[in-house]
């Protein structure tokens, strides 16, 4: 079996009285697609802000490829080479989409290889056009395409999508599996995502979070047939 | 990185040496020395603030440091030269302690202009208390509220009784100013500069790349509180005296506003703000009519209303219009998501 690229022990974040992540057992192994699912407020993004640092957990581990990263500020883990993407779109709005992904070139590469990095990515995603276009002035669909070639650009191992389909339109999110396939071939991928759609099209292994706790982890099919997994989403009792 | 050595230093130095000839000819150079130095520590606070995001309400606090590190080091040692080296390495230095703990604490912009208000204020405490014979370093006395007089000035360097002074110090300073203006652009024009800006649009899309933000704001608060200590001692030199008004709030505050008023985001705007404010400030403290304060606050005040992003991008912009290929609009469709607000954001 593949190596264990990321895991996490025991993961549990408290917001005062809220449990977001209650007691979080995680594996990945190396070349996985692992897709998270669950309903709003189930903790999914708290689970990824705690394993890329921009949340400190209440207790439990985190470990990546065997560096026990719990407690790490979220630009070390990034220069692990992690790729993250978080749900609320970060760019930096006022520089246009060659130096947004220049930067993140550039953090691993010297300057004219992150120049070339760069542009190899634009091209890969199909993003020439809008090239020298400010982020701030792009509508979501690019805005999205261009974070995820943010995280291409920095050749992770392990990558962390929270919700990158979010808002796209049907060719959009076309391209965009067909990017996070190729992205497996070199990487790990965790995504969030709630579009069933999308994760059916890229058929992986889901987990399935609720009240912060895992639910279950199984193949996609045999997930959306279970009825404890139906009555979440429809939001009865289980 | 071509063009700037090849087309924008030679243009720079060539304004530059323009403005070094005529303006002499319409404004006395004792007076134009300090529109310089001013010009230089308005520029300090642009460098942080405009491409770095760094909103500090203490850049004065730098400019004084500079001051009296000079005036100290001056009686002390006697020729200027160490003591013009000192007065940028002392506040450097104490500005890279004091971002260290703001930074890496990870304080919002809130506490970031509490903190660097406060400093400021303390040090000017410090200083007026130091009136009594007991506050010396070395040679000299510290002097509270009346400040340090008659320190070595600036002298031809290990010739102690060569002094640059009238205009020769007006050429020093003016030169000065273009040294650190290129040296600037050169940073900004590098990785670490456009990293900063980085920081300033999105830190946490930064710190997802894998860059350790904190230290880069660290680096970059520093060479600002380099270049404002250089400022303070510039003008520890022409005024001969230095106190503690050098470190007073409404320093920095003249500071934040000749940013605001020259242009934010822009090299050249706080260099503008700076020395044409501090022109309007002298020109007004000649007559008894209208208060210089109110004056200022009217001038802020009617710039965030009508000109929010300063007068160097304002010129800019009409100049495009007037004269300069229009800008393609980039597709069709592509909406504006944003309004960029002086390049800060
Ligand atoms: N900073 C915070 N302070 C307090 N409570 C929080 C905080 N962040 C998240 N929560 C709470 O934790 C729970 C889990 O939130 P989280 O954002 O992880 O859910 P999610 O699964 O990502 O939901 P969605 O699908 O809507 O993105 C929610 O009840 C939320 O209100
Ligand atoms: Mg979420």
């Amino acid at each position: 079996m593949a190596e264990i690229v990321l895991e996490t022990a025991g993961l549990t974040m408290r917001f005062g009285g809220v449990v977001a992540s209650d007691n979080v057992d995680f594996k990945l192994r190396a070349g996985e697609l692992r897709c998270l699912i669950g309903p709003n407020g189930a903790g999914k993004s708290t689970f990824f802000k705690c394993i890329t640092g921009l949340l400190t957990p209440t207790s439990g581990q985190v470990f990546m490829r065997g560096h026990e990263t719990t407690g790490w500020s979220p630009h070390q883990v990034a220069a692990l080479g992690v790729g993250i993407k978080t749900q609320v779109p970060n760019l930096m709005d006022g520089l246009d989409v060659f130096e947004n992904i220049w930067m993140a070139a550039r953090r691993f590469l010297p300057m004219q290889d992150a120049m070339r990095k760069a542009s190899e990515v634009i091209e890969r995603l199909a993003l020439g056009p809008i090239a020298r276009t400010e982020l701030g002035r792009l509508a979501h669909g690019e805005r999205q395409r261009v974070e995820l070639g943010l995280v291409v650009a920095g050749d992770p191992w392990l990558v962390l999508l929270d919700e990158p389909a979010a808002g796209m339109s049907a060719d959009d999110v076309e391209r965009m599996s067909g990017i996070i396939r190729e992205m497996t071939r070199t990487a790990a991928v965790v995504i969030v995502e709630h579009d069933m759609q999308f994760i059916r099209s890229i058929a992986s292994t889901v987990t399935v979070f609720h009240q912060g706790a895992v639910l279950m982890e199984d193949h996609v099919d045999r997930v959306m047939a279970d009825p404890t997994v139906r009555n979440v989403y429809l939001g009865k009792k289980a | 990185m071509a063009s700037f050595w090849a087309k924008e230093v030679p243009a720079t130095i060539i304004i530059a040496a323009l403005l070094v000839w005529i303006m002499p000819m319409m404004i006395g150079t004792y007076t134009l020395t300090v529109l310089v130095i001013y010009g230089m520590l308005g520029f300090s606070l642009g460098l942080i603030w405009g491409f770095g995001g760094i909103l500090c309400f203490g850049q004065a606090a730098f400019f004084g440091l500079g001051a009296y590190t000079y005036a100290i080091a001056a009686i002390n040692i006697g020729d200027s030269t160490i003591p013009m080296l000192l007065a940028v390495l002392v506040p450097a230095a104490f500005a890279a302690l004091l971002g260290a703990m703001m930074f890496y604490g990870r304080l919002t912009d809130v506490y970031l202009g509490v903190i660097t208000l406060v400093v400021t204020l303390i040090l000017f405490k410090f200083i007026s208390s130091t009136a009594g014979p007991e506050y010396v370093i070395g040679k000299a006395r510290l002097g509270g509220f009346n400040g340090i007089p008659g320190f070595q000035t600036l002298n031809v360097p290990g010739r102690p009784n060569d002094y640059i002074y009238g205009d020769p110090y007006f050429y020093f300073c003016a030169v000065l100013l273009l040294i650190v203006y290129l040296l600037v652009s050169w940073l900004l024009k590098s990785s670490f500069g456009r990293v900063a800006v980085g920081i300033r649009e999105n830190e946490v899309r930064v710190a997802l790349m894998g860059y350790d933000v904190s230290a880069r704001k660290t680096v970059l608060f520093s060479v600002g509180a380099a270049v404002a200590g250089l400022a303070g001692a510039l003008f520890a030199n022409w005024g001969e005296i230095v106190t503690p008004n050098l470190f007073s709030l409404g320093q920095s505050a003249e500071i934040i506003i000749w940013c605001i008023v020259g242009g934010l985001g822009t090299r050249i705007g706080p260099i503008v703000g700076a020395a044409g404010l501090a022109y309007l400030k002298f020109l007004l403290g000649q007559q008894s009519m209208i208060d210089n304060t109110l004056l200022t606050g009217i001038i802020l005040v009617l710039f965030v209303l009508f000109l929010p992003k300063g007068l160097v991008p304002a010129i800019v912009s009409l100049w495009r219009i007037s004269f300069g290929q229009r800008r393609r609009v980039p597709r069709h469709g592509a909406r504006r998501l944003r309004s960029r607000s002086a390049g800060h954001g």
